[in-house]
């Protein structure tokens, strides 16, 4: 390329500066109320905001495979959901996701708990109008590094032990796993 | 962390150039959201810092870059340019954390990325009753060897009404 941006040149070293919650706060704040200003239902919002959570996973999930992986994607399913678990919450949120659970009665089914989200800390939903919001975001970001990853999945937020992000992989996922398995 | 904060402001800004048909809309866009933080954020900010009220605009600028920035974005500009009225100065940037990982393409040449830090700068001081300029004057993501953003000071809001909300 032409190299117009220092930037770009840049070593893909951790991220150096901290930027304060409540610049991130405030600027999603305003996120949703753009997407809010935009659509008729509550459903077009989530599926907005999922969008755009889903350019943000799309990113930062190969900075964060070359920092925290030395560049090997996971192939194991139960690797990959660890993955998104720990270093991609760390990295992104300051500290893991508070859960990892499978469905007991569905074995493409999977469940990553958060008691209190940081999307949701400061945002105050009227519980009438929304019976979910913000981790529609959220939910986005980890379908993306999944999809990309090469385990696409379907997940969605529910409110439910707090925030639940249900991630149902497709099947050819699981088949590929017993495969792998039965090796 | 810095990266959910850039990677977030970077797909705002990629979903304003797929709503909006041309970039001046895009930087008015920005600039209005920017605006909305900046009154938010100001109250956040004169409860954490602290900080007095500034006596000339002289000390209003080391607020900005030393104090606020600081607390913000992890970063301290540097003042440079007064004009010798004392009213205009310039903010140098080294790293602007909103543009990592960012490279504009040619058809958005004349896109201001990060254009929400105007709004923020002018609706934070217009709620301390400063109506101050702010705008870009060069930027690294357009090649230039720095960033800079020039700050104006217009005239100082007289009655205590809040001015009309966007």
């Amino acid at each position: 390329t032409r190299g117009k941006s220092p930037l770009l040149e840049r070593a893909l070293g951790r991220p150096r500066s901290e930027v304060a919650l409540s610049a991130f706060a405030l600027l999603f704040s305003e996120l949703v109320q753009y997407c809010q200003n935009r659509v008729y239902s509550v459903a077009e919002l989530q599926c907005k905001l999922a969008q755009l959570g889903h350019q943000v996973g799309l990113r930062a999930l190969d900075a964060l495979v070359a920092r925290e992986k030395s560049g090997r994607r996971e192939t194991k399913v139960l690797q990959a959901l660890l993955f998104v678990k720990g270093p991609v919450w760390r990295q992104l949120f300051g500290r893991e996701a508070d859960k990892l659970e499978q469905a007991n009665d569905d074995d493409r089914t999977f469940y990553v708990i958060e008691k209190e989200p940081l999307v949701n800390a400061f945002i105050s939903v009227p519980r009438e109008n929304s019976s979910l919001n913000c981790a529609a975001f959220t939910a986005g970001l980890v379908e993306a590094v999944l999809g990309a990853s090469g385990f696409p999945a379907k997940v969605t937020a529910h409110w439910h032990k707090g925030t639940t992000l249900m991630i149902k992989f497709d099947d050819a996922v699981v088949a590929r796993e017993r495969s792998l398995e039965g090796r | 962390n810095s990266e959910l904060f850039t990677l977030t402001y970077g797909a705002l800004v990629t979903q304003l150039c797929k709503d909006y048909e041309n970039d001046e809309d895009v930087n008015k866009q920005l600039d209005k959201m920017g605006y909305n933080i900046g009154v938010r954020l100001i109250e956040d900010f004169l409860a954490r810092s602290n900080v007095g009220r500034c006596h000339d605009f002289r000390e209003t600028a080391d607020v900005i870059a030393k104090v606020a920035f600081k607390m913000y974005l992890g970063i301290t500009p540097s003042i440079t340019n007064w004009s010798p009225g004392g009213d205009e100065f310039s903010l140098i940037l080294e790293n602007n954390p909103l543009v990592d990982f960012v490279e504009l393409p040619d058809n958005h040449s004349s896109l201001i990325y990060s254009n929400l830090l105007c709004g923020v700068l002018r609706g934070a001081l217009e709620m301390v009753q400063m109506a101050v300029d702010v705008k870009f004057v060069q930027d690294t993501l357009k090649g230039d060897s720095v960033t800079e953003i020039r700050m104006k000071f217009l005239r100082r809001i007289e009655d205590n009404l809040p001015a009309g909300e966007e």
